[in-house]
């Protein structure tokens, strides 16, 4: 049984529909990757996938039951389950890094601190900031912010980890040390689903790849299919495109 | 010549004293008080789904009305309203009603402003990470908001200082007053009002440069 | 408790005269402060340093005292001095002393704001200098200062209800007389919180019409 599966689902913006016929499962352990175009509805469908867009059809089934997210309680509990990492690092500006962290766990997940702290530092350690604990946001860099929002993410100790293009806001040069945190985490076996421009890394670190285009999924499949042999015209349009640069 | 008559004996400098201390007890409480309702105003302002349109209207209305309306007017209002009410409050009741209805309507706007100057991004992320609206405003946005509103609020209460004169067109003794109490007993009147326009001065001035003192810092500690 | 506005509203013309008046002392000692604090601000900037102290004085000692208190020195104070003057004349000197300090902060400030990269920019296209004030400072200090301009004039026409105090017959003295003699003082208050709403507004909307005509000059 896939660990999140995504039926037919529909989502629009007052009369203009976004997202249309969404098919998608994520099975445990699995790294799937959405691409395309910019308005094909990839960060749409994490961000209803989360709760923060309204579904318009269809439905999401997490574990095999199906999220009601009309119900404010069903809601809360699937963000319990899935964690989301944005692409502007949405870090609190008030917190320093240890307590950015800890603070969903301790405060509202209410666990106790001595549960927390350590497993934060763990994770804090893993991408590399034990260092910085202290720091404030204002004063990291961009890919460090980025990094200390994965650890946030993960303190929530997530089925699913979803990641909204994380490299996107980044300098070029902090993009790898962001991505060589990822592929870190994927060979640690944690679910994801990502959306990224990044097309070698995609190619590397997933175990399928989903091109969307106007809201729609066009073709779905293993990252050699996607880039070597795509099925869909469109699809190979867009990949002879970002190949060619 | 000056008909200066005598200088200001002991218990003319009491008097004195007496008004100048009555002067920011009244701006420092009716701020107070006018700083608490007016953030409360302002949370329920900015909470769009959990404030019913009806209240919010009322809120922007009452924000719009007070800060239009001259003090002299507003005082001359809470005085006869509460005469006709036959309620038997002082004079230096009357006025901090005055002051606190206004001042919340002026601190209401700045506790506006400095809640919204936090970014919808901070809101996103708690919000995707289960926190309630509450949580989120008492962890993440006010402490990051009084930062922004600080500066404006303390900036209004100095500056309202000076607007405590005009109560003392409704009897209370604050330090306008005992500018009239000391002309009647035979001071000269330019040395009087001098005299207190220099403790105006006095009050006002130290706390003003101190504000911006403060004004800086906070800006630097934002932009490390 | 019930409220009887009709001999209160009866009254409109007699309340709107002092209206007006209100507005006549506003943009009398609003146009003689701006006068005033542009010399200050012309001082501040491009002066000799015991000018600049001098008016630095005045600016500051005028924005920290109560207008209320200075009017009272200028009405009680003065005639010791030998100079008697009328209500009418210590509110409007009163009102555009205070106001000239204030007025002198903002086009200070508006001054300021021009940055020197524009006026070395339009130095090199090759502007003469009453070209650059005139196609590059006027234009943007006007535009830098509106907001602060438009909320002083909102400041002092709410401000000249002291006026009443001297005796002066604007709107606030007009709605107390009123108000003592229907012995409907609430209910004449209200209307004249209403009035004075209204003339804010009104300035408002009518200063922002005029700024935006006047933004769109080539």
């Amino acid at each position: 049984m896939p660990l999140l599966e995504i039926t037919d689902v529909k989502a629009s913006y007052g009369s203009h529909m976004v997202l249309e016929h969404i098919n998608l499962h994520v099975d445990k352990g699995e790294v799937v990757s959405l691409i395309g175009p910019s308005g094909s509805g990839k960060s749409t469908l994490l961000r209803l996938i989360v709760g923060l867009l309204p579904l318009a059809g269809g439905s999401v089934r997490l574990n095999g039951g199906i999220v009601d997210y009309a119900s404010k309680a069903a809601v809360r509990a699937l963000r319990s389950d899935i964690a989301i990492v944005f692409q502007q690092y949405n870090l609190f500006q008030n917190m320093t890094v240890i307590d950015n962290v800890t603070i969903a766990p301790t405060k509202i997940k209410r666990r106790p601190r001595t549960e927390v702290e350590p497993y934060a530092l763990e994770l804090l350690a893993r991408v590399g900031l034990s260092h910085r604990l202290n720091s404030y946001p204002s004063e990291l860099s961009g890919g460090q912010q980025q990094r200390v929002a994965i650890a946030r993410a993960l303190a929530l100790r997530p089925k699913i980890l979803l990641l909204d293009e994380i490299t996107a806001a980044l300098d070029p040069e902090l993009v790898s040390e962001v991505l060589g945190t990822i592929r870190e985490l994927s060979s640690d076996g944690i679910t994801m689903l990502i959306v990224s421009h990044e097309m070698s890394f995609v190619r590397e670190v997933s175990s399928r790849v989903v091109f969307m285009a106007e809201g729609r999924i066009v073709e779905a499949g293993a990252p050699r299919q996607i880039f070597d042999a795509p099925l869909q015209a469109r699809t190979r349009e867009f990949v002879g495109k970002i190949l060619r640069h | 010549m000056t008909p200066a008559g005598h200088f200001f004996s002991y218990y003319d400098i009491l008097l004195l004293g007496r008004g100048f201390l009555t002067t920011l007890a009244l701006a420092l409480i009716g701020c107070l008080a006018g700083c608490a309702a007016g953030f409360a105003a302002a949370i329920l302002r900015t909470t769009h789904s959990r404030t019913p349109a009806p209240v919010r209207a009322a809120l922007i209305a009452y924000c719009m009305l007070f800060r239009r309306v001259p003090f002299l007017v507003t005082l001359m209002l809470v005085f006869f309203a509460i005469q006709s009410m036959n309620a038997n409050l002082s004079t230096f009741a009357v006025a901090l009603i005055s002051i606190f209805l206004i001042s919340t309507a002026y601190l209401s706007e700045i506790a506006r402003g400095g809640l919204e100057s936090v970014h919808e991004n901070q809101w996103q992320a708690a919000r995707a990470m289960n926190f309630t609206h509450w949580q989120t405003l008492r962890l993440v946005v006010v402490p990051q908001a009084w930062r922004v509103i600080l500066p404006p609020a303390f900036g209004f209460f100095v500056m309202f200082i000076k607007d405590t004169a005009l109560a003392s067109q409704i009897g209370v003794m604050e330090l306008t007053s005992a500018g009239k109490v000391l002309g009647n007993k035979g001071l000269s009147a330019a040395l009087v009002y001098g005299t207190i326009l220099l403790l105006y001065f006095l009050m006002s001035y130290p706390l003003s440069r101190f504000g911006k003192r403060v004004e800086g810092k906070l800006a630097a500690a934002r932009n490390h | 408790m019930s409220l009887q506005f009709a001999p209160i509203l009866e009254q409109w013309p007699y309340l709107l005269g002092g209206a007006w008046l209100s507005l006549q002392i506003a943009v009398l000692a609003f146009a003689c402060g701006l006068l005033i604090g542009l010399f200050c601000a012309s001082i501040l900037r491009y002066g000799p340093p015991s000018m600049r102290r001098l008016v630095a004085a005045y600016v500051t000692f005028a924005t920290n005292t109560p207008q209320l208190v200075q009017i009272f020195f200028l009405f009680f104070g003065l005639p010791e001095l030998g100079l008697q003057l009328s209500p009418f004349a210590a509110v409007l000197i009163g009102a555009t002393f205070n106001a000239g300090a204030y007025l002198c902060e903002i086009q200070r400030a508006g001054f300021a704001s021009v940055s020197p990269t524009e006026l070395e920019a339009a130095e090199v296209l090759g502007f003469s200098r009453p070209q650059i004030v005139r196609y590059v400072i006027f234009p943007h200090v006007i535009r830098a200062m509106f907001p602060a301009l438009s909320n002083q004039f909102i400041l002092m026409t709410l401000g000249t209800s002291m006026a009443s105090i001297f005796g002066v017959e604007e709107l606030t003295a007009r709605t107390a007389n009123l108000g003592a003699e229907t012995y409907l003082s609430v209910e004449a208050f209200i209307v004249a919180a209403v009035m004075y709403v209204v003339m804010t507004l009104l300035a408002t909307s009518g200063l922002a019409a005029y700024g935006r005509m006047v933004q769109k000059r080539p």
